[in-house]
């Protein structure tokens, strides 16, 4: 039975909750007034709670729609594309929250959410800001909710947005299977794709819409402060605002980084993809229009340019939207979203905010208070607006590269052909400029907030740098020798770095001393620096140490554009790689109900895919957590290579590297990283044979044995030791008058000998024959226990060879990188700690009642 | 001249500089013909070539080797550009595991000789919506 009523109410939902939006932008609006900003008229008031009642309407409507989508995908309601598409009837619960989020019109529902969250705490927080920014915030509303709207205009035939609540019959109604039976629904879904079955696709998403949906907040206070007149004003109520966003879109990119480092297998934490830098260049950005803030509070410097880059930021937000959406970005990036069609409304989206702020910009330009006194060289102002430069100019960088498919869609509208493409080493592209910026950005942290806490001139200058310059001299001096930095700009990097971790060290000491909770800029700055270290010397010095030098030589012409960077591992074979001793072990499987790995050559498959019989007792730890016979559930979409890593001294660990045989889309791999002190080894397989079922056997050969006769597999000796009756079959039942015979052959490998026992059974009841038969992995060969002819003794066995185990094998050695993370760590406890500082100061000033 | 202004002239002439460091670095998009007639001019850039996998009448790829037990790092396949232009193709690397199934292919590198040597290839698979099949199941 098709569920069409919950469907019905989530859409209603949207609907209410797009029209209640634009009603309450339109009362907020009409609640407004720059006269009467700080003493509401009665008019206004009454405006004001009109438009809060509709704003709870809209809020009731997001709630609506987020629960009839979770029901439906919680219910397993697959007549419904969304759940169908995304969820399937394993997923425990919080992965089906993830569903929620995987498609398109989950993610900006997600949006919606954190929006109507935010705007019910703004609204109970700042009652004299409440209605011209509120209705700078249900202006934006409506237009996402407009998003996942997907009604069709009658006249025009015109389609808004993409419902979640489309069903599938809708969606795919071709399929044969609803001309036979049109009520069709499907009995499983197909699943949240596997590779993102962990506890980031939990985190990472709502992290980082919580980061997009923040930066709304400096926006909406901005525009209604150019609206309202109130030029100055909006700042303070806006600071912590953007102190917190930042911290979030932070937290949110990096574990984004974390992510694609740890298990998607990208190799590195960033790859400079179109879907990364599409949140880097507003993050910048976000930042930059912080420390103008900061001036602007202590010096009424930089009103202008606070408000510029507060507008560029949320329109930064809405073009990495407009660009990861659109499908523009076509043949550039690997995992853009898939369009959806929004490719109008986004751009209409994006162009409506942009041109909005821009008139009123305009408009309201001469109005804006500036300041004609110069900026001394040695004032913090100084300093601290050309970091904010330096911030925007890297930002620039990487969005002027990004856009290159933007270009050529722009050049095609005026019908010229453009083929331009984007670098072809991305990687050394964007770093031979951001490099840069890192300088920058740690010389002037240093510098900046030297000038920021203490009183200096042209005179005392070298005074109070000497100290801290001769130190990180000295210490720098220490670390290059010592790691052996050998490229000048790496020199360079490592050594501003190293100074602004000193400087602003200092400068912690001496806050520590007074006021601890202005502590936040230091410990930020030092996290930063930190960072770049740790950047520097992990990505700078990521070693390939998986070097192959066996393999065929070609001809000479190709030897430069050789890089052999990945080895070959048979199974049970030793390999040299760099000062390790490699050895593959096998292939394992994991269960939800054990701690270990479970070894493949122990099972037998079942015929539900996530269950398997042992076929002897399995332990863990001296622990026996199966018998033979006993059903384990597994998690059947992982495979994990067991690779045994021993190093010159004897020592010895384990790396369990992961793929994934995925319908969808093929291999993926996930590293396993053995992390030392000082650097981590990322180890990942880069090809595996076939799977199972597609592996190809070499056609069967007969041989007649007598027990203790040789025969030849693969280029092995193998012996028949012994044929003996058995009584106990994992996962055969066998009645009295069955018989199972079990044979026992000796195969002697090169290394060692292996023990295998193919099986024969005789069903007398079911007039049934059946073999089992097994598998020597790491010779590939195949026994069959054929025939047994009783009269004479002997006995017929199959043999198929095939391709023996094996894995490739990349691994990478990533120096320094636990830097990057504590550096990443220090920079977001400092911005909590500005937080809190920036909050309580908006706090007390509303307490006085001079908020604004 | 006021220093502001000299602040500004700093940063829009870092700004040109990016801009036109960005247009030296951006590649093209080009067909097999064009790549060796660069290649052949001395041109050393690399360039991204669009197209599809050879492929016979019943739909099997063919022209692709990869065997790890020769070359784990070598994987070769032809590629037919948009004018038609067939060319093989060299990649130093495993072969990517979903390859077969990808509809469009980039490639990035350049000609050398009458084969281009890729040394970054991305695919375009077929949307997921196509990829997945509604199974049909026994309650019809």
């Amino acid at each position: 039975m098709t569920h069409t009523t919950i469907g019905d109410i989530g859409h209603a939902s949207i609907v209410i909750s797009f029209i209640a939006a634009i009603i309450a932008a339109f009362s907020y609006w009409k609640a407004s007034s720059a006269i009467h900003f700080l003493e509401e008229t009665s008019a206004q008031k009454s405006w004001r709670i009109f438009a809060r009642f509709f704003f709870y309407i809209h809020s009731i409507g997001i709630v609506g729609v987020v629960s009839s989508l979770f029901l439906i995908i919680k219910n397993h309601y697959y007549e419904y594309h969304y759940a169908w598409d995304h969820s399937s009837n394993s997923l425990p619960i919080y992965y089906m929250i993830s569903s929620f989020w995987e498609g398109q019109e989950g993610s900006f529902l997600l949006w919606l959410f954190w929006h109507m969250i935010l705007g019910l705490i703004l609204i109970h927080q700042n009652k004299i800001w409440e209605s011209p920014m509120m209705a700078v915030f249900c202006a934006v509303q409506a237009f996402l909710a407009y998003m996942i709207l997907g009604s069709v205009l009658p006249v025009i035939d015109l389609k808004l947005g993409s419902s979640p609540f489309i069903l599938l019959k809708d969606f795919m109604g071709a399929l044969p299977v609803y001309k036979i039976n049109p009520d069709y629904i499907p009995e499983d879904g197909t699943g949240l794709n596997p590779l993102l079955q962990n506890y980031w696709m939990v985190i990472h998403p709502p992290t980082l819409f919580l980061g997009f949906a923040t930066t709304l907040i400096p926006f909406a206070y901005c525009i209604a402060g150019i609206w309202m007149g109130r030029y100055r004003e909006w700042i303070r109520p806006a600071l912590p605002w953007a102190l917190f966003s930042a911290m979030v879109l932070g937290t949110g990119i990096l574990m984004g980084g974390y992510w694609a480092y740890e298990t998607l297998n990208f190799g590195g934490y960033w790859n400079w993809d179109p879907v990364e830098n599409a949140v880097y260049v507003p993050w910048l950005v976000l930042v930059a229009s912080i420390h103008t803030m900061i001036t602007f509070k202590n010096s009424s410097t930089a009103l202008r340019s606070t408000i510029i880059l507060t507008i560029s930021t949320f329109v930064l937000i809405l073009y990495s939207t407009f660009l990861t959406r659109s499908g523009i970005l076509g043949n550039a990036s690997v995992h853009s979203f898939t369009d959806l069609g929004l490719s109008g409304q986004l751009l209409v989206y994006l162009l409506a905010f942009l041109f909005l702020s821009l008139a009123l910009l305009v408009y309201k330009w001469k109005e804006i208070p500036s300041t004609e006194k110069e900026a001394s060289i040695y004032s913090r102002e100084f300093w601290i607006f050309v970091g904010a430069t330096v911030l925007c100019l890297a930002g620039f960088q990487v969005l002027a590269t990004t856009s290159i498919p933007v270009y050529n869609a722009i050049l095609g509208l005026f019908g010229i052909k453009s083929n331009i493409a984007p670098p072809a080493d991305q990687m050394e592209h964007y770093s031979k400029f951001q490099i840069w910026a890192g300088i920058a950005i740690a010389i002037l942290s240093a510098i900046g907030q030297y000038f920021w806490w203490k009183k200096i001139d042209g005179k005392t200058l070298w005074d109070t740098l000497a100290l801290p310059v001769l130190i990180s001299m000295l210490s720098s001096m220490a670390i290059i020798y010592f790691t052996h930095l050998d490229h000048p700009i790496y020199i360079l990097l490592a050594t501003v770095s190293v100074f602004s971790v000193v400087a602003n060290g200092f400068i912690l000491y001496g806050i520590l001393k007074s006021n601890y909770k202005l502590s936040g800029g230091a410990i930020a700055h030092i996290g930063v620096a930190l960072m770049l270290i740790g950047i520097l010397y992990s990505s700078g010095y990521s070693k390939v140490i998986s070097q192959n030098n066996s393999g065929m030589t070609y001809s000479k012409e190709f030897s430069e554009e050789m890089n052999k960077e990945n080895i070959l591992l048979w199974r049970n074979d030793p390999e040299q790689m760099d000062d390790f001793t490699l050895l593959y072990k096998g292939q394992r499987l994991e269960s939800p109900d054990f701690n270990g790995y479970i070894n493949k050559d122990d099972i037998l498959p079942l015929n539900e895919k996530s269950k398997v019989i042992a076929k002897k007792a399995i332990n863990y730890k001296d622990k026996v957590y199966y018998k033979k016979g006993d059903t384990i559930t597994i998690i059947p979409e992982n495979t994990f290579y067991e690779v045994l890593y021993t190093k010159p001294n004897g020592d010895t660990f384990t790396l369990y590297p992961r793929a994934q045989v995925n319908p969808q889309m093929g291999l993926l791999a996930s590293p396993d990283i053995k992390r030392f002190w000082g650097r981590d080894l990322y180890s990942f397989v880069s090809s595996i044979p076939i799977p199972d079922k597609e592996r190809e056997w070499n056609p069967i050969e007969e041989h007649q044995l007598r027990i203790g006769d040789t025969v030849f597999l693969n280029d092995f000796v193998a012996v028949l030791r012994s044929v003996n009756r058995e009584t106990n079959i994992p996962g055969i039942l066998l009645g009295e008058s069955d018989v199972a015979v079990k044979a026992h052959f000796r195969i002697l490998g090169g290394n060692k000998n292996y023990d295998i026992y193919p099986l024969y059974i005789v069903l007398i009841k079911d007039q049934m024959v059946g073999q089992i038969p097994e598998i020597v992995e790491d010779l590939g060969v195949k026994i069959t226990f054929l025939n047994i002819n009783p009269t004479n003794g002997v006995f017929t066995f199959g043999v198929n060879t095939t391709q023996k185990d094996y894995i490739i094998l990349k691994a990478i050695e990533k120096p320094a990188i636990n830097i990057l993370w504590l550096g990443t760590l220090l920079l977001i406890i400092g911005l909590i700690i500005a937080i809190l500082r920036r909050y309580t100061e908006f706090i007390k000033m509303r307490v006085k009642g001079t908020e604004v | 001249m006021k220093k502001s202004h000299i602040f500004a002239i700093v940063i829009i002439a870092i700004a040109i500089g990016i801009i036109m460091s960005t247009a030296g670095d951006a590649s093209t998009y080009v067909c097999f013909k064009d790549a060796t007639q660069l290649a052949s001019d001395g041109d050393d850039d690399k360039v991204h070539v669009v197209g599809k996998l050879k492929k016979n009448s019943e739909g099997e790829i063919i022209g692709m080797f990869y065997d790890p037990l020769i070359d784990a790092n070598r994987f070769e396949f032809i590629l037919i550009d948009n004018n038609n232009e067939a060319k093989t193709v060299i990649y130093n690397q495993p072969k990517p595991q979903d390859f077969e199934k990808s509809e469009q292919v980039v490639i990035v590198g350049r000609m050398k000789s009458d084969v281009f040597m890729a040394d970054q290839i991305i695919m375009k698979c077929p949307s997921k919506y196509e990829d997945k099949e509604l199974k049909q199941t026994a309650n019809i």
